[in-house]
Order: structure tokens, then C-alpha cells, then sequence
């Protein structure tokens, strides 16, 4: 019982261990994997993205200079931001959304 | 369609007629993952089990072999959750002997150290499941919470908590600085504490000795007869352990494998606990010798012959075979993941126990369907 008091006062006193979540967003690690973006200025349409992606979750038109990427196809392993010759893809270092609403991406140039 | 019944196909249902079939699964509170045992049961004692497996198929072999061979890294990560860093890990090595490549060092060693992270979460995470199928409730909880200290790691490496995707052929895409390394070294410390402060529960409390010990007995004669590999055949008192043939950092470390005389649900309990001192252990050794160098060694060979590979598992040997023919797909990649071989031991582990010890024993194998199945059988209904 005395090896537990330490416990019980931690969980009597201390802050709740989960969060108050859509309100409160979660605390974001250093370096986390998550969402990437085109830099459509940069970007040369050489396609190189697309025949890597493990999982098909980015296309190029060449023709109409565009680029879709699905964030639920992706499993987010940045082998395409690391790959990107011309250095157009970034990584976000946010958690993605829970929602099927926000569908697929496209990114056009200007 | 549905499923075959196997029973039926080995005449087993008429020839055991006057026993009572229980069906335990496919979906059951103790199981994770679906896979069904029918046990015939006279009175309150198994006589007979049958399993039967390929609820989960996914068709992961033939998506090797249609995939182009470098993008198969993320493809074999996604075939265990729990092991992903080492199917990654296994994978990479298959490629690089089928064509030639030469890790460098520092990889190795690097590979090395999440691998053992990996072990280390994967146990973490066995103990506590354990803990929960024989009533120990808040034993799991803090199991659990202990365990978030490696996936936190994960997290600061890789960006991820399970997948770190940081394998690629001939080494790996990812570095450790200075101060990575120390919080390493630190919070293993942490865990090793947090170990010893729990681990007495497994060692001297009643109830869980009174129902681990002398149940799902596996001799050390069949263990190696059925082909058992991991903790449980060290847990029948047999050194197997693949780590012992020096793949990558392993051949400059120092460990012996880990065995238990008890051959029963309690002596692989133990081997799993200790398991996690060795891995903690090993991390240590392991980043005090860890070298400056390169991280990959680039070879644009296409893969070509055949090639095994075996790897540790955190539940046993895995085993690869490859075969290239020069293109850029592989001609056939085989997996045999360790629930597999575990499966014979099993059934004769449960042989004469009552169904009362079925959850502990089941678990006491650390079944992983989902990374078994690699072939199913449907028949059309009648």
C-alpha cells in the first residue's frame, strides 16, 4: 500500500492525462511526419513523386500543370519530400485531420 | 461462400461425435486478431483442437511481386504492425544480398537499435496484454503507460509512433544526433525502472503463478520437433535465437539467448520480461559503439537469383525468400512470419488442459494472425 500512496496523490492532484480535444489541439513532437505541400513555382512536373509514392496517393497532369495528392491514400512516409529534386514538395509538421470532407488536394500553378 | 470447415475435411467432426465442439473465435475478448480454434471438449477437458486460419488474407505475396521491388519496403512494414521496422529491416537485407550491396556500418548498427526498440515495445506491450487475460487490469494499465516512453522515442526519431519507415535498400534514411542519442540513454534508464518496479508481480504473486505455472506444457523434445522458434522454444529451455547469427550489429554485440527450464506458460512469460532487460541492455551497447560514418550505399543493380534471409522476431525467426530476375519486380517473395510455426506447438500445448486456461495459453504464444496469413480457403455454399 505505501508504494501506491506516490500514485495516489499524483492522480488525486495532478492535471487529467488526456486533453479536451477539438478545442484544445495536441502538443506537436519536433519532426513529425505529416502533411506535405507542392511549391508549384518550383515544381518541373518530372513525375518522379508520383512513380515513387508506395501507396499512389499523388498524380501529375502534365498537361494542365496540376498535381492531386489524397491525404488517406498517404501514409505519410516523406519519401517523396526526400526524393524531390528540385526540393518543390515540404513537409508540414502537423497532425492531420480526422475528416472526410477535407478530400483530395490539388495543387495548380498560377 | 464461407469459410471450410476443417472438421469436415479431415473427418475429425464424425470421428469425435460424442464430444462437445466449443468455438473459440474468430472473434473473442482475449484475441486481437480473428483466427478460430474448434477444441472438443469432454466435460470440462480439451481432447482435440483444430485451427482454423485465413480471416485476414490481404494477398500481400502477389502485391510484392506486381509492385516495383524498392517501394516494397512500405509494402512488407504494413504486413505486422507490431514488427514493422524489422519486416522493413528483413526485406532490405533480402535486397541487398540479392544484389550485392555492402550496408554501411553506422546503418547497421543504427538498424540495430530500432529493431531492438522494437522488441522492446512488442514485449512491453505482450507482458501487458497478458497481464489483462489473467484479470491483472491495472497491471496492464501501467504496463501501457511505460511503453509510451519507446513509442515517444519513436516519435522524436522517425516523426512516427509505430511506422518509422526509416529503412531503404542499403541502409537507412535517417540520422541520430548527439542529443537524440542521449535521451536514448536516458530513458531507458527511465524504463529499466519503471521494469523493475512491476516486474516483482510476475515473479512472486500468487495468483499469476497459480495460473501460468504447469499449464500449456510444451516439452523441450516437441518443442523442437513441431518447430517452435521465439520465446517459445527459449521458454522450453532451447538457445534458438537468430540474433545469434550476427546479422547486422548482432555479431559485435554481447548477448546470449535467453532460456527458461519451465516449458510452460510461466517460463515464457519470464523469457519476455527478460527479454526486455536484454533489449534495454543492447540499445545501450549498442549506441556506446556506435560508429561516425555513412548511412547508405546506393547500387543500382536490379535484384537477380535467390536469396533467404532470417531474422529475430520479437515472437521468432521470420523468414524471406526472394527471388529477382533482373527487372524491377521481384519473380516471388515468400514470408513466413513465427506465429506460423507456432501454431503445431499450440494445439499441443492446450491438449488436456481445461477450458478455463484456454485465454492464458493461447496468448502465451503471442498469436499475430494478421502477419500469418498468406493463404486462405473459400468454398462455394451449397
Amino acid at each position: 500500500m505505501p508504494s501506491f500512496l506516490g500514485n495516489i496523490m499524483e492522480n488525486l492532484f495532478g492535471k487529467p492525462a488526456t486533453i479536451n480535444y477539438p478545442v484544445e489541439k495536441p502538443p506537436i513532437v519536433e519532426g513529425v511526419r505529416g502533411e506535405i505541400h507542392f511549391d508549384m513555382r518550383k515544381c518541373d512536373q518530372c513525375q518522379d513523386c508520383e512513380r515513387l509514392c508506395p501507396s499512389a496517393a499523388i498524380s501529375v497532369d502534365v498537361e494542365n500543370k496540376q498535381i492531386t495528392w489524397d491525404p488517406f491514400k498517404c501514409i505519410y512516409c516523406h519519401l517523396c519530400v526526400r526524393s524531390c529534386l528540385h526540393k518543390a514538395i515540404s513537409a508540414k509538421e502537423n497532425l492531420s485531420a480526422p475528416d472526410y470532407k477535407q478530400g483530395i488536394k490539388t495543387f495548380k500553378t498560377e | 461462400m464461407r469459410l471450410v470447415d476443417v472438421g469436415d475435411v479431415i473427418g475429425m467432426s464424425k470421428k469425435n461425435s460424442n464430444l462437445t465442439v466449443i468455438p473459440f473465435g474468430p472473434q473473442h475478448p482475449v484475441l486481437p486478431e480473428p483466427i478460430q480454434l474448434q477444441f472438443y471438449v469432454d466435460e470440462e477437458t480439451i481432447v482435440d483442437v483444430l485451427p482454423n486460419l485465413g480471416y485476414v488474407h490481404r494477398g500481400i505475396e502477389r502485391a510484392m511481386e506486381l509492385n516495383d521491388y524498392r517501394r516494397n519496403i512500405y509494402l512488407c512494414e504494413r504486413i505486422c504492425g507490431i514488427c514493422n521496422f524489422m519486416h522493413g529491416m528483413a526485406y532490405s537485407e533480402l535486397i541487398e544480398k540479392l544484389t550485392g550491396t555492402q550496408v554501411p556500418v553506422r546503418a547497421q548498427y543504427l538498424r540495430t537499435i530500432w529493431a531492438e526498440l522494437a522488441r522492446l515495445q512488442s514485449h512491453l506491450l505482450w507482458l501487458g496484454l497478458f497481464a489483462e487475460a489473467i484479470g491483472f487490469e491495472s497491471l496492464f494499465m501501467k504496463i501501457w503507460r511505460d511503453r509510451e516512453i519507446v513509442l515517444e522515442l519513436n516519435e522524436a526519431t522517425a516523426g512516427h509512433r509505430i511506422h518509422l519507415s526509416t529503412n531503404v535498400i542499403g541502409g537507412v534514411n535517417m540520422d541520430m544526433d548527439r542529443k537524440l542519442l542521449s535521451r536514448y540513454l536516458s530513458d531507458m534508464n527511465k524504463l529499466k525502472k519503471e521494469i523493475n518496479d512491476w516486474s516483482p508481480v510476475f515473479y512472486k504473486d500468487r495468483a499469476f503463478r497459480a495460473k501460468t505455472i504447469g499449464k500449456g506444457i510444451l516439452p523441450k523434445k516437441d518443442a523442437i520437433h513441431l518447430g517452435a522458434v521465439g520465446p517459445t522454444v527459449r521458454g522450453s529451455c532451447v538457445p534458438q535465437d537468430m540474433r545469434t547469427l550476427g546479422y547486422e550489429a548482432y555479431g559485435e554485440l554481447d548477448f546470449q539467448p535467453i532460456t527458461y527450464d519451465g516449458e510452460d506458460t510461466y517460463a515464457r512469460a519470464l523469457v519476455r520480461l527478460d527479454e526486455t532487460h536484454q533489449s534495454i541492455d543492447l540499445i545501450k551497447q549498442a549506441i556506446s559503439q556506435l560508429p561516425e560514418g555513412d548511412l547508405v550505399n546506393k547500387n543500382d543493380k536490379f535484384p537477380e537469383g535467390a536469396a533467404i534471409n532470417r531474422v529475430e522476431q520479437p515472437r521468432g525467426e521470420c523468414f524471406y525468400y526472394g527471388v529477382g530476375n533482373g527487372t524491377i519486380h521481384l519473380e516471388r517473395c515468400r514470408v513466413r512470419t513465427p506465429t506460423l510455426p507456432n501454431i503445431p506447438p499450440l494445439l499441443q500445448m492446450l491438449v488436456g488442459h481445461e477450458v478455463s486456461d484456454i485465454p492464458a495459453i493461447v496468448h502465451s504464444i503471442d498469436p499475430c494472425m494478421s502477419c500469418t496469413e498468406r493463404i486462405t480457403y473459400v468454398k462455394e455454399a451449397e
